[in-house]
């Protein structure tokens, strides 16, 4: 299985207990990140925007890695993010088939990256779902919506199967025929 | 037009590339343009890229992502093992395997065969030699 660069984590904080506030409000979020330490740090990043309170005046009561509870089943996954381009803050919504969500989200920063030049600080992710297949926007994903689905390999380059196996130069010009 | 071996549902590959190289897999179902979900009797369904993937002759009828059980059952009835070890395909590799797991006593056996078969055919050879000779 491929390593996901990206895992999802729920990250539940809340500012401190002061005189004033016994029980301050507890807060949940579900982020995605490549570890948790920068987890937790999105975490205060997200808050200080929703409430007045600052990793020194707040404490994170549970840091749980959510994972995915069927990655044998392909999904179609939407993705509602927030980016920042170089003029200004706009809204997108993305569609990738995948079998995780964290694969999903993984594809959506190369895809932004690649297509938009968007690094990943500047993205902020607003919500996904799991799309069922009728709901699908994206003409790219609902192609695969095909129960007989059927299509050949037209450009088939054959590799050798290690590394230690690859070679500068080769006699003849290989076959790139199926 | 010219496209025998299509990805499909269904469709057999050999894996190419990675650490399951040398596997017979079945295609279960297609994630997207680039990958398959891909299962096999002895290992968890997973997804693989069509670039460590080769397709086969050989297909099943399956529907999309059966369950492990149907997977077996339709793969004893088209008697895919069956298929790829007469293949020429999958009878090469066989045979690639049995020389790279020979011992130093099998290869001097080796030797000895293939001595005794060249004796033979060139005895065959002198006979038919002389006739046109003659």
């Amino acid at each position: 299985m491929v390593a996901y660069r990206y895992h999802q984590y729920q990250v539940v904080g809340r500012a401190l207990p002061t005189e004033s506030d016994d029980h301050p409000k507890i807060y949940r979020m579900k982020l995605w990140n490549t570890n948790e330490v920068r987890a937790k740090s999105k975490f205060w990043y997200f808050l200080r925007k929703l409430k007045k309170v600052k990793k020194s005046n707040g404490q994170i009561l549970a840091i749980n890695e959510i994972f995915e509870k069927n990655p044998t089943k392909i999904n179609n996954y939407g993705i509602w993010l927030r980016y920042q381009s170089r003029t200004g803050y706009h809204n997108m919504y993305k569609e990738f088939r995948d079998t995780t969500l964290n694969g999903a989200v993984e594809q959506m920063y190369s895809e932004m990256a690649s297509r938009h030049r968007v690094r990943s600080p500047c993205i902020q992710i607003i919500k996904t779902a799991t799309i069922p297949a009728k709901l699908c926007k994206r003409e790219s994903t609902k192609q695969f919506h095909n129960s007989k689905i059927k299509f050949p390999l037209v450009f088939k380059k054959v590799r050798p199967p290690t590394r230690k196996l690859k070679t500068t130069y080769k006699a003849s010009r290989p076959n790139l025929f199926v | 037009m010219g496209f025998k071996r299509y990805v499909e549902i269904g469709r057999v590959a050999l894996i190419n590339y990675g650490k399951e190289y040398g596997k017979l897999v079945v295609i279960v179902d297609v994630v997207d343009q680039n990958r398959a979900l891909v299962d096999s009797p002895d290992m968890v369904r997973s997804q693989i890229n069509f670039k460590r993937l080769t397709l086969t002759d050989i297909k099943i009828e399956i529907n999309r992502v059966p369950k492990k059980k149907t997977l077996i059952e339709a793969m004893e009835k088209a008697d895919v093992k069956g298929k790829w070890e007469n293949s020429s395909w999958g009878r090469k590799l066989i045979v690639k395997e049995r020389r790279a797991a020979l011992t130093d006593f099998d290869r001097f056996k080796l030797m000895l065969a293939k001595i005794k078969r060249g004796g033979l055919v060139r005895q065959e050879l002198a006979k038919l030699k002389k006739e046109t000779a003659a």
